[in-house]
């Protein structure tokens, strides 16, 4: 930014643009698809590869022939969109679910409200919670990370049936129901450093907690996202499970597991954060990362799936106008009107 | 040609659900195949071209403080008969619409139709009306009942057009009911843009 622009104010501009911010998202989600490929194997990769080309195209292909404005595939949007819903499946998906969720992202959950900047919902999001209520047996069939990596070094596994299995949580949720003391379920739940480092079962980037932290470490030092909302949805979900724990220790998994199980440090660093459809305010930021936690742990704790990032995430993106509405900060200048007696 | 605009208004021009937006309990709530859509329609048709006539006829009689309970009355009436009908003959379509046979009676539609036309016009523009409004609600809810039918579980009047496996349970269910009449309200309303 050299040259010298003729304009209202503000005149010094930082060389911020959608495309900087986009592709810094997807730098810092790097560790975390360099890890979900470790774990998963070439699965991880064709998962991501086709989600993120079948976006793109269909980007360009509602842009061009059906909204019939000039192509922006290449401001990282589309992009960034069809990454996060890679890491939000799992590995080893049909590719043609994973095309059908990438066109409903894109088609539903963006170009119909008119492209980036006006859609209310999280895009990846849309597309991952439409493919888990359209192909409930398929988007729950979870391989288990070790297994699948044998299988890509080309060792057959000698149980076939340990290829895949059930998530932490969703070994939790059964086990409670079936009234199993929490003491037995936890022996059969991977160690805490284990779910830090992702070998367990899940979505493809949601696993490893360290990536993620590294990504968001990033996110920070770089100013794209401000510390707010991820802070605010991890605090309240260690808050409410914390108390849950302390209530009754036998029935509820601790925080630190419902921390680095399923997809609460991804949706808090890198979905909550999106700026389209998060809150404008600061304040308005914490009450909408508390909402998302609260609901998140109702969900897991109290709802009938083993885990509601995605649609706490969603069920708050609905409330952002009225936060946005309500909570406005204060203007530059204004006086605050003292009563008069 | 002035009764031929009062049968086919209800067909695109004024349709119930796609222009109106009326009725949209039963819409998104029956719609999950063609075949219920479309009986949920005719029933819905019957009881609106019968309930038209019987109130354009009694209109003069009726004061005008009670006459919205009074349109209740005769309204309840046809659906009372088509739910008896429908019972007597077709016992699993019957049994698959359940609860909104009789919540016909409220149907914005219908009452809306007898405050709107058949108390200010004569019998036969008022049945003309109803019959007209009625098929354009029946052809609306078959069109959105195939729709989500096919998607959701790959048939179209129980016929097995792709493995079920393959369809998309969502719109079997009723977000896909809003998302599915969300995309037809916007392909008829750029439709009517370009006519």
């Amino acid at each position: 930014m050299n040259t010298l622009t003729v304009s209202p104010s503000p005149h010094v501009h930082s060389g911020d643009s959608v495309k900087k911010n986009m592709y810094g998202v997807i730098i810092a989600l790097l560790p975390a698809l360099a890890a979900s490929i470790f774990y998963f194997g070439i699965g991880a990769v064709v998962v991501t590869i086709t989600s993120v080309l079948a976006c793109v195209v269909f980007e360009y292909l509602i842009q061009k022939y059906l909204l019939k404005n000039k192509p922006s595939i290449f401001d990282g949007s589309a992009a960034l969109t069809g990454l996060l819903l890679a890491f939000n499946l799992p590995t080893y998906l049909p590719i043609w679910i994973i095309i059908i969720g990438s066109l409903v992202a894109i088609g539903i959950g963006k170009m119909s409200f008119g492209g980036l900047g006006n859609n209310p919902f999280n895009p990846a999001l849309v597309g991952r919670v439409f493919l888990l209520i359209s192909f409930p047996v398929q988007m729950t069939t979870w391989p288990t990370p070790i297994i699948s990596r044998l299988h890509y070094f080309g060792i057959t596994p000698e149980i076939l049936d340990a290829t895949t299995g059930a998530t932490p949580l969703s070994i939790l949720k059964e086990g409670v129901s079936n009234g199993v003391a929490n003491a037995e379920i936890m022996q059969q739940l991977p160690s805490l450093s284990e779910l830090f480092f992702g070998l367990m079962g899940g979505s493809a980037g949601e696993s490893a907690a360290a990536a993620l932290i590294l990504g968001g470490l990033y996110l920070l030092i770089k100013k794209i996202i401000t510390w707010h909302i991820p802070v605010s949805i991890i605090g309240t979900v260690v808050i409410f499970t914390t108390l849950l724990k302390l209530i009754h220790p036998d029935l509820y998994a601790g925080p630190a597991f419902h921390l680095l199980t399923g997809g609460v440090l991804l949706g808090a660093i890198f979905m909550a954060t999106d700026y389209v459809t998060s809150p404008m305010s600061h304040k308005g930021m914490l009450i909408f990362g508390i909402g998302i936690g609260v609901i998140t742990v109702l969900i897991r704790i109290f709802g009938s799936f083993p885990e509601g990032v995605s649609f706490a995430i969603l069920i708050m993106n609905g409330f952002v106008p009225l936060i946005d509405k309500y909570i406005k900060p204060k203007r530059f200048g204004e006086v605050i009107k003292t009563q008069k007696a | 040609m002035n009764q031929w605009n009062n049968f086919s208004k209800g067909f695109f021009k004024e349709n119930a659900v796609f222009t109106l937006l009326l009725g949209m309990c039963p819409t998104l709530g029956v719609t999950s195949s063609a075949i219920n859509g479309l009986g949920m329609g005719l029933a819905t048709a019957f009881v609106l071209t019968m309930s038209n006539i019987v109130i354009a006829l009694i209109k003069d009689l009726i004061p005008d403080k009670v006459r919205i309970p009074s349109f209740i009355v005769v309204i309840a009436t046809f659906v009372t008969i088509v739910e008896m009908l429908m019972q007597a003959y077709l016992p699993s379509l019957f049994e698959s619409l359940g609860l909104f046979i009789p919540l016909i009676v409220v149907n914005c539609i219908v009452l809306g139709r007898a405050e709107a036309f058949a108390s200010k016009n004569n019998a036969i523009s008022s049945m003309l009306d109803g019959l007209g409004m009625g098929l354009g609600f029946a052809m609306a809810l078959t069109i959105l009942g195939t729709f989500r039918e096919f998607l959701g579980s790959g048939k179209i009047f129980n016929m097995t057009i792709f493995p079920e496996d393959y369809g998309m349970l969502v719109f079997v269910l009723a977000p896909g009911a809003f998302i599915a009449l969300g995309y037809l309200i916007a392909f008829i309303n750029n439709m009517k843009k370009t006519a």
